[in-house]
C-alpha cells in the first residue's frame, strides 16, 4: 500500500473528501518527520513509537573494494512496534 | 517534547477544520487502515517518510538470559521500518539538493 492508496482507503472509511484525506495524511507524517527532525520522541499508541538514536563515527570499509572509509556521526530514527500492531501481525 | 496522537489531532482540526472529536475518529481511522494492511502482510510505503515492512522470522533457539536455560523461539511475524532517505536528510539537517 502506498501513500496514494492510502489517502484514498481514509477517503473512502472516513468520508471525506479526497482533498480532506490528503491533507490529513501529510499531516500525520509530516508531524512525525518534524519532531524527528527536531529529535523528539514520537509515539503513536497502538501502531509505533520512534526516537533518533545517535550513532558515532567509525571507520568503515568500502565491501567491494575493501578501502577503509571514515563514517561520520549520523543520527537514524529507531522504530519500535507499538503492542496492538505486533500481536495482530503475529496472530 | 514527545510527540502523540493527541497533538497530531490538534494540528488537523486547526488546519483541516474538522472538530477535536470528529479529528480524533479519523485519525483512528487512519491508524486502523495502516494496521489492518500490514496485518494482511501488506508493506505500508509512504514516499518521503519510509517504508512500513512486515517480516518473517524462522524459528530459532534462543535462551532466557535470566535462568540460561536453553529455549525454542516459534517462527513470528515483525514489523520492520527502513526510513526514506529524505527523512534520513531531514534528521540529520542535511540540505535539500
Amino acid at each position: 500500500m502506498n501513500k496514494l492508496e492510502l489517502i484514498s482507503a481514509l477517503k473512502t472509511e472516513a468520508d471525506i473528501s479526497k482533498a480532506e484525506a490528503a491533507k490529513i495524511v501529510e499531516i500525520f507524517f509530516n508531524s512525525m518527520t518534524d519532531a524527528l527532525a527536531d529529535e523528539d520522541r514520537v509515539e503513536i499508541r497502538g501502531l509505533c513509537s520512534f526516537y533518533v538514536k545517535q550513532y558515532k563515527s567509525y571507520i568503515g570499509r568500502n565491501p567491494k573494494t575493501g578501502e577503509k572509509v571514515p563514517i561520520k556521526p549520523k543520527q537514524l530514527p529507531f522504530f519500535k512496534s507499538g503492542k496492538e500492531l505486533k500481536e495482530r501481525v503475529n496472530h | 517534547m514527545t510527540l502523540t496522537k493527541a497533538h497530531i489531532v490538534d494540528k488537523i482540526h486547526e488546519e483541516v477544520g474538522f472538530p477535536t472529536k470528529r479529528s480524533a475518529e479519523i485519525v483512528e481511522t487512519l491508524l486502523e487502515i495502516i494496521k489492518s494492511a500490514l496485518e494482511a502482510k501488506e508493506d505500508v510505503l509512504i514516499s518521503g517518510f519510509g517504508k512500513f515492512c512486515v517480516n518473517e522470522k524462522s524459528q530459532r533457539r534462543g535462551r532466557n538470559p535470566a535462568t540460561g536455560q536453553d529455549m525454542i523461539l516459534d517462527k513470528r511475524r515483525v514489523v520492520t521500518f527502513r526510513c526514506s532517505s529524505v527523512l534520513r536528510d531531514k534528521i540529520n539537517h542535511v540540505g535539500i539538493k
